[in-house]
């Protein structure tokens, strides 16, 4: 039984890496990120896409999540994050500090519990 | 203004305290100024270049070529700065104890300039090329003035630069004896920061496994964005929230350069204990 489990417990966990990753949009504008409090699926790897429509420079910077990455003006970038444990992630504009959003996790079928 | 000259400052910076370092881990050395110089107007012209072609960086690779263009040049510094490591632990004693009998001549043949000045042509094109972005943006959207803006640079540029000639003077005010130890402590603690960093970059890109997205969380103690933060972050590597990828490249940096720096060390352990001499090589 055990040769039968273990095999299948890796499927599992393989699944998900060959999906078609949820995917979510997030606007830069007049420095907002548009939404500023992004829900995503804990516990999935994600796919956040970020457009800058300023006409200035940002980098989409996350000291919890370690990404970094300068989007040109009317430029948009891909950053996959995850799979992120429950919890709320905090992103910014690092050419702008107070342009500021969380990621907030959303229960998943993997993860028991209420996320905070 | 006040934002360019604080966004500025903090890109400055790290270049600035690299370059301090880096100053003084090749005190007394012929030609020392030239190399370094040259360093840092290579470092300021390729900022300048990757500014510009930033967009099409940013595209290549299947949009991936940012963090690979960060990662190249974050571990091509860190093979430098090991580089010049391994020479000092062969040499440095000798340089510190005998310099003025050596000559010049053989000094600056021996001792890999070319290493350091690459490495700081390295760190100056990395930062540089953020502010110049950052700086640029600014004139494009044309807030607040061509002046202000200019002022702000210009702020954050002697901020910086005044930070790092202020741990050059904080170390050249150590003995010469004692100078290359720390220094070389120093750069291999910068190393391993910069590979921890680089590690960040492959990981981003999906290259690497996190292995442990946050390892501990320190930022209630020390923020990365908090001024102490963000200098440790650049002398040793601190982050308040490490990845495991991060910490197994740190260590292993410490271990590779500190390695081979032990290998090549001279074992004549009697010359070492009658080496020390109040002479420098640099006769400053």
């Amino acid at each position: 039984m055990y040769r039968a489990v273990v095999p299948a417990l890796l499927l599992i966990w393989a699944v998900p890496a060959y999906a078609e990753e949820p995917t979510v949009t997030i606007i830069l504008r007049d420095h907002q990120f548009v939404p500023s409090e992004v829900p995503v699926p804990a516990g999935v790897k994600v796919k956040l896409i970020i457009r800058n429509e300023q006409a200035t420079n940002a980098e989409f910077e996350s000291t919890s999540l370690h990404r970094e990455k300068i989007v040109d003006p009317g430029g948009e970038i891909t950053v996959f994050v995850g799979p992120l444990d429950p919890g709320s992630y905090e992103f910014f504009d690092d050419f702008h500090g107070e342009t500021r959003g969380h990621l907030v996790t959303t229960p998943d079928p993997w993860t028991r519990g209420p996320a905070k | 203004m006040l934002p360019t000259a604080i966004i500025v400052f903090r890109e400055v910076l790290e270049a600035a305290l690299i370059v301090g370092i880096v100053m003084a881990a090749s005190r007394g050395a012929p030609g020392r100024d030239l190399w370094v110089l040259g360093g840092i107007v290579a470092g300021v012209l390729g900022a300048l270049g990757v500014a510009a072609g930033a967009g099409a960086i940013s595209a290549a690779a299947a949009g991936i070529g940012q963090e690979l263009f960060d990662a190249t040049i974050l571990f091509a510094a860190v093979g430098m700065l090991g580089w010049h490591n391994i020479w000092m632990s062969r040499h440095g004693r000798d340089l510190a104890a005998h310099a003025v009998q050596l000559g010049a001549a053989v000094r600056s043949g021996a001792e890999p300039l070319w290493a350091l000045a690459f490495a700081v042509a390295l760190a100056v094109l990395r930062e540089g090329s953020e502010a110049v972005l950052f700086l640029y943006g600014i004139a494009l959207a044309g807030q607040g003035g061509a002046v202000a803006m200019a002022i702000g640079g210009a702020v954050g540029l002697a901020l910086g630069v005044t930070a790092g000639t202020a741990i050059y003077w904080g170390l050249v005010s150590i003995p010469m004896r004692h100078l290359f130890t720390v220094t070389s402590w120093l750069v291999l603690l910068l190393a391993a920061g910069l590979a921890s960093q680089g590690a960040a970059f492959l990981m981003q890109a999906d290259l690497l496994p996190p292995l442990g997205s946050n390892l501990w969380d320190t930022s209630f103690l020390l923020s990365d964005h908090s001024l102490p933060g963000r200098i440790l972050h650049t002398l040793i590597g601190y982050t308040a929230q490490p990845a495991g990828i991060q910490l197994v490249f740190y260590l292993a940096t410490l271990l590779i350069i500190g390695g081979l720096m032990r290998l090549t060390a001279p074992q004549d352990s009697a010359a070492r204990r009658h080496s020390p001499s109040p002479h420098g090589r640099a006769a400053e």
